[in-house]
């Protein structure tokens, strides 16, 4: 990679600039994308401009080929690690802007069960793409989920199972949203790699989301939807 | 014995034999699988493996049994999955119905030689399993497939969450408890060693 250690980003145009660092961002360079990020900021880019197209942009394409089984989970926790340096430069002056919140979640692993990887990278693409997120980490039992959902006044619920025993989980979650006369006040997403469309729709979830572009997409969708019905009603 | 690992992580192994029952099966229990056999004199079992790594790619893991299952079902009378649900999401369970063949039941490996109902009863939450195979085979299976051999520091984005290593021990051997102690020791967790023999296989293979 010789060629590349001679590639000064500061000389480069902006379309040239944000094609090296979705190569940036797929290496897992964390310094050549906070550079790049401080770079472009210079140049008097919106900060939320700077995020959706070079850190969204660049990290679509790592979520993207890992489905396809080209690149695994290390390269995805590299690549993550550095988006999320050039968040940490971002979110201040994103808070500043005023940028726009396109809703809530609450997303957390479901009892039971300790993988986060695909989780935290969901939440930090939500955050990306503008969504308030709030991180329940791992283990999360239905009362914590419940909690939360109230207290933040949350939008949209996100369970992650990585497990066939902790998968049957998000039902009773699920389940007692509807017991207690909630349910509908919730957009609930689902994931996890042993989950598929069937059991999403099977549990009562509005929506199974095979990976995190898709999670974005379809929370857009639901929130839209939420919006008009709100409005119509 | 490395070397048959080796191949057992990435190739798999051959049908091989004249038995009348085709055992399709996961590479981590091809030593496990053969011990019981020659215990028992299962003669009429003969076994194929598909590569082991298929774990971290559980996706790859129906297609590939099917495709096993009609290459092999003119050929024998009767084919058992040696496989537990490993991430499939009950797809693999559905394959199996459809095509009619039956396969060993649980959610994985670590279950099924503990035991179904001991596993499902036992709190382990932040622990890491280990079986035998797993442990002659830990860094071709978890260790470079993860990239903790190129990036050290992703160790605790890994395991942050575990407290203990848990070796699920199928055979005695003081050697191997030695690596699995090792293993613990090099990932900061907890070591406990649990001998569970061959759990749930037994009966599963004695019906096969
Ligand atoms: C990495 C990994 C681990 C790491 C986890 C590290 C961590 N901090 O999370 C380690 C090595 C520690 C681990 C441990 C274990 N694991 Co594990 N693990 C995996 C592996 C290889 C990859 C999972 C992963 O991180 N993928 C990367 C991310 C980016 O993908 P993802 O999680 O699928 O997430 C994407 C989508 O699913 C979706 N998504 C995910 N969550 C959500 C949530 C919402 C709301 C939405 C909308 C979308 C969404 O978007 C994400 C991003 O695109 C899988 C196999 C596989 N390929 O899936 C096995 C796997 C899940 N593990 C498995 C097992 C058995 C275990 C252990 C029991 C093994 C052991 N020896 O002890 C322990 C579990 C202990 C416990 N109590 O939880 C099995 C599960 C089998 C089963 N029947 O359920 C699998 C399938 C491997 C296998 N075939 O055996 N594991």
């Amino acid at each position: 990679m010789s060629d590349d250690d001679e590639i000064i980003l500061a000389d480069l145009n902006d379309e040239d600039l944000v094609a090296q660092m979705f190569d940036d961002l797929y290496d897992g360079m964390k310094e050549e994308i906070e550079e790049g990020v401080n770079i472009l900021i210079g140049r008097g880019w919106e900060p939320y401009r700077v995020l959706t197209e070079a850190l969204v942009g660049g990290m679509t394409i790592v979520g993207a080929d890992f489905r396809d089984g080209i690149l695994f989970v290390p390269e995805v926790l590299l690549a993550a690690n550095a988006m999320k340096g050039g968040m940490a430069i971002l979110k201040p002056l994103l808070a500043e802007t005023g940028a726009p919140t396109i809703g809530k979640m609450v997303i957390g692993t479901v009892k039971g069960d300790i993988h986060d990887i695909g989780k935290n990278l969901v939440g930090m693409m939500m955050e990306g793409a503008g969504f308030e997120v709030v991180d329940l980490g791992i283990n999360n039992a239905v009362d914590g989920y419940i909690d939360a959902l109230i207290a933040e006044k949350a939008d949209i619920l996100g369970m992650s199972a990585l497990l066939t025993t902790t998968m049957p989980y998000m039902k009773v979650v699920i389940d007692t949203l509807i017991e207690k006369g909630m349910r509908e006040d919730y957009i609930v997403l689902v994931g996890g790699a042993p989950l598929n469309e069937e059991f999403g729709k099977a549990i009562g979830a509005d929506a199974y989301c095979r990976d995190a572009a898709v999670a974005v997409e379809t929370a857009k969708t639901w929130m839209a939807r939420k919006h008009n019905r709100a409005s119509a009603g | 014995m490395s070397d048959l690992d080796a191949q057992l992580t990435d190739a798999g192994l051959q049908p091989s034999g004249g038995g009348k029952v085709l055992l399709l099966a996961c590479g981590a229990l091809a030593h496990e699988i053969l011990a019981l056999r020659a215990a028992n004199g299962w003669d009429h079992l003969d076994l194929q493996c598909l590569p082991a790594i298929y774990h971290n790619h559980p996706e790859r893991i129906t297609p590939a049994i099917s495709a096993a299952v009609a290459a092999h079902k003119d050929s024998y009378q009767r084919i058992f999955v040696v496989y537990a649900d490993c991430g499939t999401g009950g797809l693999l369970q559905a394959a199996c119905a459809e095509m009619g063949v039956e396969m060993i039941s649980g959610p994985h490996c670590y279950s099924f030689f503990m035991g179904n109902e001991a596993f499902a009863a036992a709190d382990d939450m932040t622990a890491f399993y280990l079986t035998d195979f797993l442990a002659r085979q830990f860094d071709a299976f978890v260790w470079r497939p993860l990239g903790l051999d190129r990036h050290p520091q992703l160790l605790d984005t890994y395991f942050g969450n575990y407290t203990s290593l848990i070796y699920l021990a199928q055979t005695d051997d003081a050697a191997l408890t030695e690596k699995a102690r090792q293993i613990a020791a090099r990932m900061g967790l907890t070591f406990i060693h649990r001998r569970t023999g061959y759990g749930d296989l037994t009966s599963a293979l004695a019906q096969a």
